[in-house]
């Protein structure tokens, strides 16, 4: 299964290699004792992957949503939690680069290139129920500084991070849904762990929960407003790049899948295995799921530049669409895959092993719960038109 | 046409401020209206003039204030394009 890389883009190939050298090795590793993956963030800094959303007029690569899609999905093929680190990095770049014009914002966008720095995100908060288009901290103003404490019940890698972008009330006497987004970076930021994170799968992605604490240069709040913010930029952006991530696990059981069935072919050549039709039914499923990942990443590169269609009804259903379809496939291909192996793919010690393939993938529908995904497009179709 | 817009904000904006004492121009949204408040907001005006806003139409700044809601239906009221 090389679908993901679709072509021979230099960075995918990169990603591709990164993926099979070093995350491969270490991902096992990363899942049982739950620890962040530094080998494979070493080698994204390494190869300059941390800042290809950037511009190529700011020293980035210029990559586009898609490219950046097949590139997370060629690491979640062999370690999830690499891929969702990377994927909710370039969540955040994708931000930044989109709606941080300012000098300063400019100025961190170069320091992305020649630093590579990773970018965590505090979007939830203690005390709103999930709903990251609510704040209750605010941005404290005063002589072209802010300030801002938040409570935040999970901050992906915050450990790990060298900055992060946090959601706030724009001002003080803001209400809840009037938020600013806000590049906070050491020394001015302080993250004091609150919790732990001990979980079922996605255990490399180290998020626990934590209190945060920043000031700075007012400069660093991007200039526009947040819900312009989330509607062009971060909910589609990051329903896009999740979907690769799952992808990439879906991808790696249908490989494990394909290659027990092959190893049963040659046992006895001339002979069809039975397995190898329940293979050919989770391959289908599987590429119903590359389409789709993929086809809404393109979709997002041809109206990326059209604020019209993106904050047009049909195009957010689209992409809640995307989040809820995409992490539902990762359980079902995943779960026939195993069907497929059988005995050998329930064991943790064969080659076929799909105990760490299943225990992410049930995490995909409840990263943002696909109940709340699926209210809101509920909401929306109440007066949304043409379908 | 504006008191019945007044009317139907006052009832499914949820706003934290008093609807009659905000300015025709006024960012409901800054004020407080959430994306889940508007979509209430838009089935209420559409049962209150008996049109429907077509797809065109539904998007933020449609909403962003009384003098936009105002000027959308007055567009769909006096171009016929009524619902059936």
């Amino acid at each position: 299964m090389r679908n993901e890389r679709g072509g021979t883009s230099g960075l995918v190939s990169r990603a591709a290699r990164i993926g099979e050298e070093v995350a491969a090795a270490v991902a096992d590793d990363v899942d049982r004792r739950a620890r962040f993956p530094v080998e494979s963030l070493d080698a994204m800094r390494a190869e300059g992957l941390l800042s290809i959303l950037v511009p190529a007029s700011l020293g980035g690569k210029g990559a586009g949503i898609l490219e950046t899609a097949k590139v997370v999905a060629a690491l979640g093929q062999h370690c999830a939690s690499t891929a969702m680190i990377c994927a909710m990095h370039q969540i955040q770049v994708a931000c930044l680069v989109r709606h941080g014009h300012n000098d300063h914002l400019r100025a961190f966008k170069e320091d992305l290139v020649t630093r590579q720095p990773l970018l965590a995100s505090a979007t939830t908060e203690v005390g709103v129920g999930g709903d990251v288009r609510t704040s209750v901290c605010a941005l404290e103003r005063e002589n072209g500084r802010f300030r801002l404490e938040k409570q935040a019940p999970v901050i992906s890698y915050g450990e790990q991070a060298d900055g992060v972008l946090a959601t706030a009330r724009r001002t003080t006497n803001s209400p809840p849904n009037d938020q600013a987004l806000v590049l906070c970076t050491p020394p001015n930021l302080s993250l004091k762990r609150v919790s732990d994170w001990d979980t079922l799968g996605f255990r490399g992605t180290c998020s626990p929960g934590f209190v945060l604490e920043a000031s700075g240069d007012e400069a660093c709040v991007l200039d526009d407003p947040f819900d312009e913010i989330a509607s062009h930029t971060m909910v589609p952006v990051a329903h896009v790049l999740w979907s690769a991530v799952w992808l990439g696990i879906a991808s790696a059981a249908v490989e494990r899948a394909s290659a027990f069935v092959r190893a049963e072919a040659r046992k006895k050549p001339g002979t069809t295995p039975p397995a190898a039709l329940r293979l050919a039914e989770v391959s289908a499923l599987h590429q119903q799921m590359v389409e789709l990942v993929f086809g809404t990443a393109r979709h997002y590169d041809e109206v990326s530049q059209d604020p019209e269609t993106l904050e047009g009804m049909g195009f957010a259903i689209a992409v809640n669409g995307l989040k809820v379809s995409a992490s539902t496939m990762v359980v079902e291909v995943v779960g026939r895959a195993m069907a497929v192996c059988g005995m050998a793919g329930y064991r943790e010690d064969s080659p076929y092993s799909m105990g760490r393939l299943i225990r992410d993938a049930y995490g995909a529908a409840l990263m943002v719960n696909n109940d709340r995904i699926i209210a809101n497009n509920a909401q929306m179709l109440l007066v949304h038109k043409d379908a | 046409m504006d008191e019945e817009i007044r009317k139907v904000l006052a009832e499914h904006a949820r706003l934290p401020v008093d609807v009659s004492e905000m300015s025709d121009r006024a960012d409901l949204y800054q004020a407080g209206m959430t994306s889940h408040a508007s979509v209430s907001v838009m089935l209420a005006l559409e049962d209150a003039f008996d049109i429907e806003f077509p797809e065109r139409m539904l998007r933020k700044s449609t909403f962003e204030s009384i003098a936009a809601i105002r000027g959308a239906l007055t567009e769909l009221t006096s171009s016929g394009e009524k619902s059936g």
